[in-house]
């Protein structure tokens, strides 16, 4: 039997969870691929305003050279996040003298974001994390939600779009799939996504974790990002 | 190298004027002491047991005082037992050695520590670190340690070769440590050794009476020489 105070509570809750999962329902979608040899982030960045300068306020984040992260929802979470992740993150590098493997800081980042869901004097987190590595044991990708709970996926989809993107990325052979190739499927998915009637302006924001670049998490270089952007352009003229 | 300043010890306290080393063959590496545990120049222990167990497949070698290198083994070994339940797997000879430094050099102004972690693990193999008074860290094929190393030096650069099997490496180790215990006051008793291989563990032991022997000294002034023996020695010539 659950007690009426408790009942109270987790109605007040569920509705604050409402409000919240909206706004991360609502946010241009961001999916990660976990691939044969690496990692491939993308996020579908909604342009609020032609005045803002292009690449601004960027939604991928490097948490440690091997380990970025791509948030849905509110940015400004998104980054506390990012933050916090960093600092586990070398928290276990001065007490391991070894890189952080990814469960370690999603293990931690989680506690993080569920202690958030416990108390009234504050709000759980309003953004999903899509959160991705490459060490010796090879790529490992993870969604931390505001709840607090983390699973770990083959490809990860988070945001408005998510539930076309899942589809399309269920069709991928994600594990004999190169790093390259992801970028280039990434890209795809995320102009499949996008509403053109209904949505502002999107940047398409890419980054991987492969060997082309040496474990290190960074941006995908210019002229891949526009062939990528091409070649997704033009599949979606043949889907449609 | 590795030898303890009597004077810095307190009176009365358990030293290990010791002779210790490691050395890694092919398939593991094998660890080894004497077995002396002495108060100035009373003999406080002589079947001392100064390879200490810290993991499945790590051990190190103690020399400084007694106290301080139990205390170090034993916060590394529960080190380990955490990094092994909370990572599910064994943890590395690089991540123990790392720990052993971090404390003996921390505490680098209380502590007489001269320690020698070897051991084996799943990524590299074979491996042993050297730790020596100032809580710095080697990686190295083979070390020594303690203050019975001094004398031996000499022997191990002349005989240690690379590519050894692990017969030949623990006929290495006995001898060395023999010559040792044998010109070193503070070193002495039985051979204790430990060869540590993927399969696991195995105990060597040398009693006091079964130790290699080498040349051991022989009067010369006042012993009575046949004639017949000194007859190629021809004396010196002498000029007028």
């Amino acid at each position: 039997m659950i007690s009426l105070q408790a009942h109270t509570l987790l109605m007040v809750e569920s509705s604050r969870q409402g409000l919240l999962s909206l706004e991360i329902e609502n946010s241009g979608t961001a999916i990660g691929l976990r691939v044969k040899d690496g990692i491939v982030l993308a996020v579908e960045k909604l342009i609020h305003s032609k005045l803002l300068i292009p690449e601004a306020n960027r939604r991928i984040q490097s948490v440690d050279k091997h380990i970025g992260m791509a948030t849905a929802g509110y940015q400004a979470d998104g980054r506390i996040l990012a933050n916090r992740a960093r600092d586990e993150a070398l928290s276990y590098r001065s007490s391991n003298r070894a890189p952080p493997p990814l469960q370690d800081v999603v293990m931690r980042l989680s506690l993080y974001v569920q202690a958030y869901t416990l108390y009234s004097s504050v709000r759980p987190f309003g953004c999903s994390t899509i959160i991705g590595s490459l060490d010796s044991s090879g790529p490992a990708l993870y969604i931390v939600e505001p709840s607090g709970i983390a699973y770990g996926y083959h490809g990860a989809a988070v945001g408005k779009g998510r539930q076309l993107a899942k589809t399309e990325l269920e069709k991928l052979k994600l594990s004999e799939l190169s790093t390259r190739e992801a970028v280039i499927e990434a890209a795809r998915i995320i102009y499949l996504v996008h509403d053109d009637n209904k949505e502002k302006e999107f940047e398409l924001e890419m980054s991987w974790i492969g060997d082309e670049t040496d474990g290190i998490h960074l941006p995908v270089p210019k002229d891949l990002l526009e062939e990528a952007e091409q070649k997704a352009k033009d599949a979606l003229e043949n889907f449609e | 190298m590795q030898t303890v300043d009597i004077q810095q010890l307190k009176s009365g306290e358990v030293n290990l004027g010791t002779s210790i080393m490691a050395v890694q063959f092919k398939d593991g590496v094998i660890v080894g002491a004497d077995s002396r545990t002495t108060t100035g120049s009373y003999i406080a222990n002589r079947v001392t047991d100064k390879l200490t167990h810290v993991h499945d497949r790590i051990y190190c070698c103690r020399s400084g005082s007694a106290a301080d290198t139990q205390a170090i083994a034993d916060i590394v070994h529960y080190y380990l037992q955490m990094h092994t339940q909370q990572s599910g797997a064994p943890p590395s000879v690089n991540f123990a050695a790392n720990t052993f430094q971090k404390l003996c050099y921390e505490n680098k102004d209380a502590l007489s520590a001269g320690i020698i972690v070897a051991g084996w693990d799943k990524d590299v193999g074979p491996s042993v670190y050297n730790i020596p008074l100032g809580g710095g860290l080697f990686r190295q094929p083979w070390a020594i340690g303690g203050s019975g190393s001094t004398y031996v030096y000499g022997y191990c650069d002349a005989t240690y070769k690379d590519g050894w099997g692990k017969e030949e490496t623990i006929e290495f180790v006995k001898n060395t440590l023999a010559l040792a215990m044998s010109r070193d006051g503070s070193s002495g008793g039985v051979i204790r050794m430990c060869v540590i291989t993927e399969e696991g563990v195995e105990r060597l032991f040398v009693p006091g009476d079964k130790l290699p022997k080498f040349w051991e000294g022989a009067e010369v002034l006042g012993a009575s020489v046949k004639r017949s023996d000194s007859t190629d020695q021809t004396p010196m010539a002498v000029e007028a």
